[in-house]
């Protein structure tokens, strides 16, 4: 589903004023990844290794400076470094869900809206989405009474749990996770976790990243080491 | 989804010596909103008016592609066609709605006017109509026969969107649609636009200076500096990994709330 | 003889050309308002001034002036610019609109049938129909190049949405040959469907504002209005009181101390005929 070769991505940051005071930070070198359907691949690497960077340019929202990012998508293979933003745009809302750690709140949209929205992006009837938005946030355990309000008053774990309804609802081929136990409490994790490993053996590729050993270990089912970049020069993101 | 709505190429503009917009290039494919920011006097508002046929370029063109006539130069267009194809398929959102709205008339009638304008001559439907799009844009339906005098920003800046949008447009031009209202009323306007960008599945070209607005309404962004387009990509690429030096000043510059 | 201190008709002759090349423009593209060069008159702005000045550019000894004003001969206004004529031009003059050849009005079109070869001058206040809705000259003119009248079908949605109906009953905006919007001057209403298909020719003079426009004899001129709002015109439920005309414009006249009213016809000439 998702196959990832030689990829580079360092990050430039410019100074005021004078060029030559500009700060190269290299954070992926090489990087070459296979994930085929049904598969669940846990990066994992020491903190600053670029694991969130890897995945978030796999997502199109980082832009790698060389290397390959091949997405099986409407039954073709489609590269995704330097695409053009239409492609990437339609891979996102046909084949690849991200589910990162915190969920970016649209206003006055109410936390039922948000679940839904891809779902009808797609071209769903809107009270089935809401139905199937209604299903999976009543599993996740948002209490019914904050369905219908904007999720920006929620706790941490509502708003990450709201987050991942919203990714699951569309039944993306490919799954990308930053995350997503982080911040919730036992119940509500194991809950995640199944709901997740549901869709790996419903044929779901997965990419992601899980700090929480119990969550990896209960979804992945390989692990892709992240290595420090040797060259690095300064604080990597 | 086989060819673009619009297309730039070369764009340019100058006042006098300065350069407004400098060989600007672009597609607006069916669906896509596209964001332009930057500072003030970065050229966003001139090449907003060049792209909608308000102003002329001196080089470069503008093809947009018809409903139903094919793809036509912008600029070579009879001007009776342009305000023709201005007022049928395009909208316009001003900044200032008191630009874009007709002050001296009811908000019906302002909303009725694009219908009347291509031929409706049916009072009860056109009223009807003006009535759903009040609706639509979350103004009580008793305001129907009031001016715009009496309506808040918000709402004059609501109804123009419905003024705008009756006559159901493929490409939207706005030129900060929420620039000086209050937050809370630029919320209610953003998320307003956003479900109607959905619904009509409408193509936009919208400039604003404010990130947060480019974020939540734009699929692509293009980052403007003295004219010239310095970066352009996905809006989450843009503004989450930016490259250019003015990018990063920009990013950097958002206020945390 | 005219008058020998002036020019035939008051106006230079070189004034007259210009008037009357204007007035062929206008005749050739109906509804359209043709610029001129208008000249000062011995009487002010608003009283006739761009009337007069289409009457003298088109009258010769033959003719026979009739001038009304809101349908009466016998005003002050009417009075003055009749003997105007009849001094500076030597024509005759006529209170009966079957006689005349050329009809000056002021906000009235007679109600005894017009014909062929009868040519009838309105006097203008304000030529342009959108005026009100467009104060930019500029812009007015290209609303008119375009034929962009939607403006205009908004200021009449604006009227049924505040009265509940088309509350115009004057200067009734009217589309002229299906593609200039024009205004007719003050008429009433009542007399906008005597301008469809007149036989008369029709010429209309602006004084102030220099301009000239036409509807040629038979040409359709339709009134704006709604599918559902359809153009009516006013209707009385008293006839008048002299002739018991029960088809023609009535003025309303309070008659004494008690508000006693009576309606009478506002066309002098044609009560009277009616009253023979």
């Amino acid at each position: 589903m998702l196959r990832v070769s030689g990829l580079q991505k360092s990050f430039v940051m410019h100074a005021r004023g004078t060029v030559g005071d500009d700060l190269a930070l290299p954070v992926l070198k090489h990087v070459g990844l296979d994930v085929r359907p049904g598969e669940c691949l846990a990066l994992v690497g020491p903190s600053g290794a670029g694991k969130s960077t890897l995945l978030r340019s796999l997502y199109g929202n980082y832009r790698p400076q060389a290397g390959s990012i091949q997405v099986r998508h409407r039954d073709d293979w489609v590269e995704l470094v330097d695409a053009e933003p239409r492609v990437i745009l339609d891979v996102r809302r046909h084949t690849m869900g991200f589910v990162s750690q915190f969920l970016r709140v649209i206003p006055r949209v109410g936390a039922v809206d948000v679940v839904a929205e891809p779902m009808v992006r797609l071209g769903a009837d809107l009270t089935e989405a809401l139905r199937k938005a209604e299903f999976l946030l009543g599993l996740l355990g948002i209490p019914e009474r904050l369905w219908a309000l904007p999720p920006a008053t929620f706790s941490g774990g509502e708003q990450q749990r709201v987050n991942i309804a919203r990714s699951l609802i569309a039944d993306y081929p490919i799954l990308l996770l930053d995350e997503p136990t982080a911040s919730l409490d036992q119940a509500n994790r194991d809950g995640v976790i199944d709901l997740i490993r549901q869709r790996r053996e419903a044929g779901t590729a997965i990419v992601g990243i899980f700090h929480d050993v119990a969550a990896r270990e209960a979804i992945a089912t390989r692990l892709h080491n992240v290595a420090l970049p040797t060259s690095q020069t300064g604080v990597a993101a | 989804m086989n060819s673009p709505l619009l297309s730039a190429r070369g764009v340019t503009k100058r006042f006098g010596s300065r350069l407004a917009c400098c060989n600007v290039s672009f597609d607006l494919w069916p669906g896509e909103v596209l964001g332009v920011v930057g500072e003030s006097g970065s050229g966003k508002t001139t090449l907003l008016n060049c792209l909608a046929g308000r102003l002329a370029p001196e080089a470069g063109s503008v093809a947009y592609e018809t409903a139903s006539a094919g793809t036509v130069d912008v600029h070579c267009l009879s001007e009776a066609r342009r305000r023709l194809l201005a007022r049928t398929e395009w909208g316009f959102v001003n900044q200032d709605a008191r630009e874009g709205l007709r002050m001296g008339v009811s908000a019906g009638a302002n909303i009725g006017e694009r219908l009347m304008a291509i031929g409706a001559r049916h009072y009860g439907n056109i009223r009807q109509t003006a009535s759903d799009w009040l609706d639509r844009v979350e103004i009580e339906a008793d305001r129907l026969d009031d001016r715009p005098t009496t309506y808040s920003g918000g709402m004059r800046q609501r109804l123009q969107i419905a003024r705008n949008l009756v006559s159901e447009p493929r490409l939207v031009f706005m030129d900060e649609p929420t620039g000086g209202l209050d937050v809370s009323v630029q919320a209610r306007i953003l998320d307003l636009l956003r479900g109607l960008v959905d619904r009509f599945h409408l193509s936009a070209v919208l400039v604003t200076h404010d990130l947060g607005v480019a974020r939540l309404l734009t699929h692509r962004l293009m980052v403007m500096q003295g004219g010239v387009v310095v970066e352009e990509g996905l809006t989450d690429q843009v503004l989450d990994d930016p490259q250019h030096a003015y990018t990063q000043m920009l990013v950097a510059s958002i206020l945390p709330v | 003889m005219p008058d020998g201190a002036y020019n035939y008709a008051y106006l230079d002759e070189q004034t007259k050309r210009m008037i009357r090349r204007a007035i062929l423009k206008a005749v050739a593209v109906p509804g359209y308002q043709v610029p001129f060069g208008g000249r000062e008159m011995p009487l002010p702005y608003g009283w006739g001034t761009g009337g007069i000045q289409v009457t003298a550019a088109i009258i010769g000894q033959d003719d026979t002036l009739k001038v009304i004003d809101q349908g009466a001969d016998d005003t002050t206004n009417a009075v003055s610019i009749r003997r105007f004529f009849a001094r500076v031009a030597d024509v005759d003059t006529t209170t009966r609109t079957e006689e005349a050849t050329i009809i000056q009005t002021r906000h009235r079109v007679p109600e005894t049938p017009l014909q062929e070869g009868q040519i009838l001058v309105f006097q203008v206040p304000i030529p342009e129909p959108l005026r009100m809705l467009e104060p930019r000259e500029t812009e007015t003119r290209t609303l008119h190049a375009l034929s962009e009248y939607g403006v205009m079908q908004v200021s009449l949605y604006e009227s049924i949405a505040r009265h509940g109906r088309i509350a115009k009953t004057y200067n009734y905006p009217v589309l002229v040959n299906g593609r200039y919007m024009m205004s007719p001057s003050p008429i009433p209403k009542f007399d906008n469907p005597k301008l469809d298909r007149n036989p008369a020719l029709q010429l209309y003079g602006a004084g102030r504002e220099k301009r000239i426009y036409a509807v040629p004899p038979y040409t359709p001129v339709k009134s704006l209005d709604f599918d559902d709002h359809p153009f009516e015109i006013e209707t009385w439920e008293q006839c008048c009181a002299l002739c018991g005309s029960k088809a023609s414009f009535l003025d309303e006249m309070i008659v004494d101390d008690e508000g006693q009213r009576l309606f009478v016809c506002s066309d002098t000439d044609y009560c009277e005929e009616r009253r023979k």
